[in-house]
């Protein structure tokens, strides 16, 4: 502590962001957005979009950072997520005197702005950031526009079902946010982010469709284990073989892929549709 | 399970002061191997990590009076020294209570878990997890993320205390009664954990699991103001408890008989492995394995005297735990796997190991 203080002196550097982290899926997407992928060095575990990121270093999981991992790839600038960590991590990264930009977590159109504002301000470039938002604003309302139905459709979005436990989302999640913007809407309340939910809960939502990621490990398992679990198996979604699968980072990631995702959405909510 | 019966086989301490007259120098070599080793591993950990800041370099650097960059000096001093500390802190104080708590219940299987620590400990993070969002916010702010293993510490002295309680009638503390009432205390607090998990939204849910599978990474000097005094306390009372332990294994009349004050004994042997555990657990999140492997390898070696026995764990607990650490943030690095998939990957293996070559011996 008494070489940290010796150490605060003031040699920020003044051209930073040569060499960039970026931490969050979003934020790395963004940086691909805006071309500014060249200042990328290194990025976490969970940027796995586009395909070119996964070639950088990994620098772990965004909630349980090494703070030695990170600078070991010499960086100039962190652009981190909001709930990057943990927060020992990142007093050292800032002791260290790497710029540390935290770009905002946010489910709406006005969050998507700000973070890619955040980033292009960040970098310097903050006309192409100027650019890219409004680019992403406009199609985003276009495909919200696009999206909306006659009648809302009842989603349930399943995050895992590890051990036939069913964890979903709830209020305020990010999935209730792409579910509404593709105009569809939460089969569950009651409940604030993602939580295991009880099987009667799960009857009770009575889901025309069950939306899931389309990824691997515990969050994977195919349609058939949808339609085969005891509870899932007796819900309208399964009646009517409505089980969506979506790459997850495109459906949660609110970055600037989110119309893309809500044209899929809806699309597919509106053929799910019996 | 129990220690022999005194009739059919040669006292336990005949046997072992008869062992410790061919062990002695034995024990006196491997605490200077053991000695050198742990600094040698101690070097090596200040010289090994993600990024290739080298010691020497520095050092070479300093000596010449010339500037160590910033990034090199925060790396060696504010990130690979505190941590080397807590891995040796915590290496010592798992391998000790391992062997203290092994020596208390006579059993070889016998962990600082059977006294509620680690159930306790874990219940602790796990509120504060999960629940630390509905603290007074000034509360919450004052603790930062401190919060998180204040809580551990917290958890892990309140189920010891409690399961002390239980087993200590009129001043006797039945030893029995408190691993029986440790199953039980570890199976309600893994309860209550459940209930918490089945709350957790899904990015506690991670943080869970991070926590559960053990880290060094979040290694500060303020955790090792924290950890080192009463670790080292733990540590202090080793001479006293050896002399003890070992009388024990003869049964506890016949301890008493010897002058031992055995219920004194009992108390400092459970608060001090309270102590010890519980500060480990709480800087470090949950390690496994170092608390069975470490004892058993040494008595292998050296023999059971406690007295040999304590100081040996403490060395070798501590280079185990750093060479876990060295392999946990080099191996995919710049990311780090947590260290307790590293000691379980390594203990689990070994143990069986030592179990199979030594099936006879164990005379379990």
């Amino acid at each position: 502590m008494v070489l940290a203080v010796a150490l605060a002196g003031p040699t920020m550097a003044q051209d930073a962001g040569r060499r960039v982290v970026s931490l969050g899926g979003a934020v790395t997407e963004i940086i691909y957005a805006l071309g500014e992928q060249d200042r990328l060095v290194a990025r976490d575990s969970t940027s796995t979009f586009p395909a070119e990121a996964t070639g950088l270093p990994d620098v772990g999981y965004v909630r349980a950072l090494s703070s030695e991992g990170v600078l070991s790839v010499a960086p100039d600038m962190i652009l981190a997520e909001e709930s990057s960590g943990p927060q020992e991590t990142l007093d050292v990264l800032e002791a260290a005197q790497v710029p540390l930009v935290v770009v905002p977590d946010g489910y709406d159109g006005p969050a998507i702005r700000r973070k890619i504002e955040i980033v292009a301000e960040a970098l310097g470039v903050p006309e192409k950031g100027e650019a890219l938002a409004a680019e992403v604003e406009a199609t985003l309302a276009e495909a919200v526009e696009g999206a909306r139905p006659d009648q809302p459709v009842r989603v349930l979005f399943v995050l895992s079902m590890q051990g036939g436990r069913i964890m979903a989302a709830g209020r305020g999640s990010s999935a209730e946010a792409i579910i509404s913007l593709a105009g569809g809407v939460n089969a569950l309340e009651g409940f604030n982010g993602y939580s295991q939910v009880s099987d009667e809960a799960v009857l009770e939502a009575a889901p025309e469709v069950i939306l899931m990621m389309e990824r691997g490990g515990d969050h994977g398992g195919d349609s058939a284990d949808v339609l085969a679990h005891p509870v899932l198996g007796q819900t309208p979604a399964a009646e009517s073989g409505a089980v969506l699968r979506l790459p997850g980072l495109l459906l949660l990631g609110f970055g600037p892929r989110t119309p893309e995702a809500v044209t899929a959405l809806s699309s597919a909510l509106k053929a799910a549709r019996p | 399970m129990a220690a022999p019966a005194l009739s059919d086989r040669p006292s336990p301490l005949r046997r072992l002061v008869a062992a410790e007259g061919d062990r002695r120098p034995r024990a006196r070599i491997a605490a200077l191997a053991l000695t050198a080793l742990l600094l040698v591993i101690s070097v090596l950990s200040l010289g090994v990590g993600a990024s290739g800041t080298s010691l020497p370099a520095a050092l070479w650097q300093a000596l010449n009076g010339e500037e160590i960059a910033l990034r090199d000096r925060l790396i060696l001093f504010d990130i690979r020294l505190p941590r080397l500390a807590i891995g040796m802190l915590v290496g010592a104080a798992l391998a000790v209570s391992g062997a203290v708590m092994q020596g208390l219940f006579r059993n070889p299987l016998a962990d600082p878990g059977l006294v509620g620590v680690g159930a306790g400990a874990g219940l602790g993070a796990i509120l504060a997890i999960v629940l630390g969002g509905l603290l007074p916010l000034a509360l919450r702010d004052g603790l930062g993320y401190a919060l998180v293993p204040v809580a551990a510490f917290a958890g892990g002295w309140v189920t010891t205390l409690l399961l002390y309680c239980i087993a200590t009638r009129e001043g006797r503390t039945s030893v029995a009664v408190m691993l029986l009432a440790g199953i039980a205390l570890a199976a309600l607090a893994g309860a209550i954990s459940g209930v918490l998990v089945y709350m957790a939204d899904d990015s506690q849910l991670r943080d869970l699991t991070f926590w559960g599978l053990g880290s060094l990474a979040g290694a500060t000097w303020g955790k090792v103001l924290v950890a080192g005094p009463l670790i080292g306390l733990a540590l202090a009372a080793t001479p006293f408890l050896a002399h003890a332990l070992n009388a024990l294994a003869l049964g506890e009349a016949p301890a008493a008989h010897l002058g031992i004050p055995v219920q004194r004994m009992k108390r400092l042997a459970v608060l001090s492995v309270a102590a010890a555990t519980g500060a480990a657990v709480a800087v470090s999140g949950g390690i496994g394995f170092i608390g069975i492997v470490v004892p058993h390898l040494l008595r292998l070696v050296i023999g059971p005297d406690h007295r040999l026995l304590l100081p040996n764990a403490a060395l070798l607990g501590a280079s185990l735990l750093l060479v876990a650490d060295m392999i946990s943030r080099t191996i995919i690095a710049p990311a780090e796997l947590p260290i307790g998939i590293v000691t379980a990957v390594i203990g689990g293996p070994f143990f069986l190991w030592i179990l199979l070559r030594n099936r006879a011996g164990l005379e379990l």
